[in-house]
């Protein structure tokens, strides 16, 4: 029996999901009931409940490309290559026939445990692994399928190989199967490759968006333009909570390329030509301002009533035992007070969001991390339905949490100038606007009363921590904050595993009712908890004469997984050979996002400068799908950190943020970039996130470093010139 | 009227003489490979080259580039030290979001035309104004080292 090969001539399209001929594959995935949220414990992407969607993942074109969708944002992390991998591997698809799109915004999309469209929680990964190899699975299936037909062969006698169907020494393209394939009814249950057969998970793999990203061709939600579109820049109260009491637009509109001025929820939005425009029409602008509640604001103040709080104990987030008596028997007590600052992102795309407004919807383009969210947003306030809301997600030029924001504030703004200019705009922040413009990681006051035995060993930990709510106010309020305790504010700490080893502990919260919007930074409640915790660590391995090292691996004997991952760091670090002159090491291990990271860092301390001269990362995350983009998020995630830690703080003074730009609010540049190395845990044990485990432990490995070195003990962060 | 030679072509440009190149370029010629960080030459995203030279164009008026030559991120690969310089960013896989890319080439292409062999030191210095979010430095540094031995 013999068919013709030649198939892509046929002209019958009968599915409607055909948009540009060939195949768009459409299935059911389950999805999660539950609503999860970053940090929460159970983060199983398997234990999916039942509900079914209708998905599209990928297309398959005539002419043999392979266009994969992709549910989740890539604002650097590499999931434009990691989901890809998945799907070819099943698919076994030529790999230089991928091609990769942001989807829509759409029910199909959202998260398959968090219930709702976001790339956020170090979650794309172990998320979707199963949605995606199913969709290369399916539609392989389909494809031989389509070949049996075709070929008048049974289904089982045929293989796959590199995009094509292969029956003898006969091979048809997956794109000559394609219209045939999309005829067949999809079928109810697919198998999945072995670990052994994998050809492409788990090797490393060149990101398939480094092309555009370096000849300057990748679209970012700023390189939005069309004909029409006007550039606006809003005017925010200086202090936030503050609104607008009168303004005078006059010497603003006389800028040449401004057309309007237009009041809108958080300000004065000036619409002009183009962003220089905009500018000046900014700068023109006169705005009085009812500057609110909030006008006295300063953080010394705010220190001292996070101090007063600390004072008594806050509502309970851990308890074991009885702390206050076991305190009372210690042999040794060691206390101490660690705070944090508040942090912007401050991603290199500074915010901006562009907005049609038509006869029967609306039109957005931005980088955004929660399409979800900001459909709903703008479709409230346009009074559309969320469908009505399309919007295209471009390349985000960096997020790190910034970007996922429950209150959708750059989406709605945008939306408002839009409707009351009443012409397509993009707004666009200035990075004044951006580090000025709230939504901080929240300033943390973490303090502790720890009773050591005779061994030098915890018995009894008082933890006390004073902090604002990411969640509160928020619509996942109701998943991630009970009885009185925000989960995120206190991770890290309540659920630490060296608490799990001491048999009285008290973890209790005082969640600070301040008006300063705060959001999750990259590693949310981590990004503080695991300075205070591995700096206290090392305290009591101090004040019990022994080996931080040693120490961390009495307390964690239970926890192979912490193990594995500090004793990989260590024995890379070479942690009991002798350093260079002048160069000390800290050491320090933490779980977040589900992943285990230990960071040995080596650094000299010199008239009051610290200069860390290599980091040894070692990750257990389970499954690495593509280990060199893991290595990379290693790096980067050593970064961000560390420029936060050496140098980053905001503050507040006469209810103003006091940073503006990169000159006050410094970040990691190269000269303060050290070596690192990373080294991955080969594992099978449960998949977690790589996106964020790596920054909480870098802060607390260095200034350990800095205690080994000066004797100094760094309990405040920005390290800054605390050791001038 | 303002003329200028934008990767070797003449555009006339209406726009005024104080407007920044880095907005002529996006909003007006729509080349928007050069991306806006920061506006006050503090992170390096917008750089471009002037008669060769690397500037923040975020904070030079384009009445300072008339006569001379602009060279963006979207004609660099006609530069074969800017060839060299994407190659090594392709092989070594730099970028993470890619934002700061552009200004990171352009400050690595005129790096490497000044100093054909530099050392991490020569690196550190050169490259210190280009803010990378994402942290992609040490990948940065390996690229340059590689270019520099393809050029070789």
């Amino acid at each position: 029996m013999t068919a013709p090969l030649n198939i892509s001539r046929r002209t019958f399209i009968k599915t409607t999901a055909l948009v540009v001929g060939g195949l768009v594959i459409a299935f059911n995935i389950p999805q999660a009931k539950r609503f999860l949220l970053p940090g929460a414990k159970d983060t199983a992407g398997t234990d999916a409940g039942k509900l079914p969607a209708p998905n599209a993942f990928l297309r398959i074109g005539t002419d043999n490309t392979i266009t994969v969708m992709l549910a989740h944002s890539e604002m650097g992390q590499s999931i434009w290559t990691t989901l890809p991998m998945l799907i070819a591997e099943e698919l076994d698809a030529d790999w230089s026939k991928i091609k990769v799109e942001h989807a829509k915004a759409a029910p199909e999309y959202i998260h398959t445990a968090y219930g709702i469209q976001i790339t956020g929680g170090s979650s794309t990964t172990w998320s979707e692994f199963d949605r995606y190899r199913q969709a290369g699975a399916l539609t392989r299936a389909l494809l031989v399928a389509a070949a049996a037909e075709e070929l008048g062969v049974a289904a089982d006698s045929l293989k796959t190989e590199n995009g094509f169907v292969i029956s003898g020494d006969k091979k048809i393209s997956y794109g000559d199967l394609a219209e045939t394939a999309a005829n067949l009814e999809t079928p109810k249950t697919v198998m999945l490759k072995k670990p052994e057969d994998w050809k492409i998970i788990g090797k490393a793999t060149k990101r398939l968006d480094s092309p555009e990203k370096i000849n300057g061709s990748a679209i970012f939600g700023q390189d939005v333009h069309f004909d029409g579109l006007k550039t606006a820049m809003v005017a925010r109260s200086p202090v936030f909570g503050g609104t607008v009491k009168s303004f005078d637009a006059g010497a603003a509109k006389k800028i040449k390329g401004v057309h309007n001025v237009v009041q809108v929820p958080t300000g004065v939005a000036v619409i002009a030509d183009n962003y220089w425009s905009a500018k000046q029409g900014r700068d023109a602008l006169k705005v009085e301002w009812d500057l609110g509640v909030n006008a006295g604001l300063d953080s010394k103040k705010m220190l001292e009533e996070y101090r007063s709080l600390a004072a008594k104990e806050g509502l309970p987030a851990a308890k074991a035992g009885d702390t206050e008596s076991a305190l009372s028997k210690a042999a040794q007590v060691v206390e101490a007070e660690y705070i944090l600052p508040y942090l912007a992102h401050s991603p290199m795309e500074p915010l901006n969001c562009a907005v049609k407004i038509n006869a029967d919807g609306c039109e957005i383009w931005t980088g955004t991390q929660m399409q979800t969210t900001d459909q709903q947003a703008a479709a409230k306030i346009l009074g559309l339905k969320p469908e009505q809301v399309k919007i295209h997600t471009l390349f985000l030029g960096g997020g790190f949490g910034r970007r996922a924001n429950p209150a959708a504030d750059f989406v709605s703004e945008a939306v408002h100038v839009a409707k009351a200019a009443g012409m397509p705009v993009k707004t666009v922040w200035s990075r004044e606007d951006d580090i000025k413009g709230g939504y901080y990681r929240p300033m943390f006051l973490h303090k502790a009363k720890i009773g050591l035995n005779a061994d030098g060993m915890p018995d009894a930990w008082e933890h006390i921590e004073v902090g604002q709510s990411i969640m509160v106010g928020t619509p996942f309020e109701q998943f991630m904050i009970k009885d009185g305790v925000d989960a995120t504010s206190v991770e890290g700490v309540a659920d630490s595993a060296y608490l799990k080893a001491i048999p009285n502990h008290h973890v209790s919260l005082h969640t600070v009712k301040a008006s300063i919007p705060v959001l999750w930074w990259r590693s949310v409640g981590h990004s503080h908890s695991a300075f205070a915790m591995e700096s206290l660590i090392d305290e009591l391995a101090h004040a019990a004469g022994k080996d931080p090292l040693q120490y961390r691996r009495a307390l964690l004997k239970d926890h192979p997984r912490h193990l594995a991952a500090l004793n990989l760091a260590a024995e890379k670090a070479g942690w009991d050979k002798p350093l260079a002159k002048g160069i000390f090491r800290g050491i320090a291990v933490h779980e977040s996002f589900g992943s285990y990271v230990a960071h040995v860092a080596e650094v000299s301390v010199t008239k009051g400068a610290v200069k860390v001269h290599r980091v040894v990362c070692a990750i257990d995350c389970g499954l690495s799908v593509n280990p060199d983009s893991l290595k990379a998020q290693m790096e980067s995630s050593v970064s961000f950190g560390l420029g936060a830690a050496l140098q980053s703080e905001i503050t507040f003074g006469d209810g103003m943020v006091q940073q503006s730009n990169f000159h006050d609010y410094k970040v990691m540049r190269m000269a303060d970039m050290p070596k690192i190395e990373v080294y991955i845990v080969p594992s099978t044990e449960k998949m977690g996130g790589v996106g964020e485990p790596a920054v909480p432990p870098i802060a607390p490995a260095v200034t350990n470093a800095i205690f080994a070195a000066t004797g100094k003990r760094i309990r405040s962060l920005p390290i800054g010139d605390q050791l001038a | 009227m303002i003329t200028l030679n934008i990767n070797g072509k003449e555009e006339k440009l209406d726009a005024p003489e104080d407007m920044p190149i880095l907005w002529a370029l996006r909003d007006i010629v729509h080349l928007t490979g050069t991306k806006f960080g920061c506006g006050m030459a503090q992170c390096g995203a917008c750089t471009v080259h002037l008669d060769g030279q690397p500037i923040r164009s975020c904070v030079t008026p384009i009445a300072a580039a008339v006569g001379k030559k602009i060279t963006t991120i979207e004609d660099i690969q006609n530069d074969k030290v800017g060839q060299a310089v994407q190659e090594a960013w392709r092989e070594v896989d730099v970028v993470q979001c890619g934002y700061c890319q552009s200004g990171q080439i352009m400050a690595a292409t005129a790096l490497l035309t000044s100093n054909k062999n530099p050392t991490d030191a020569d690196i550190d210095a050169a490259m210190n104004g280009n803010i990378c979010r994402c942290g992609t430095y040490p990948r940065i540094r390996a690229a340059i080292h590689d270019a520099a031995n393809k050029l070789a």
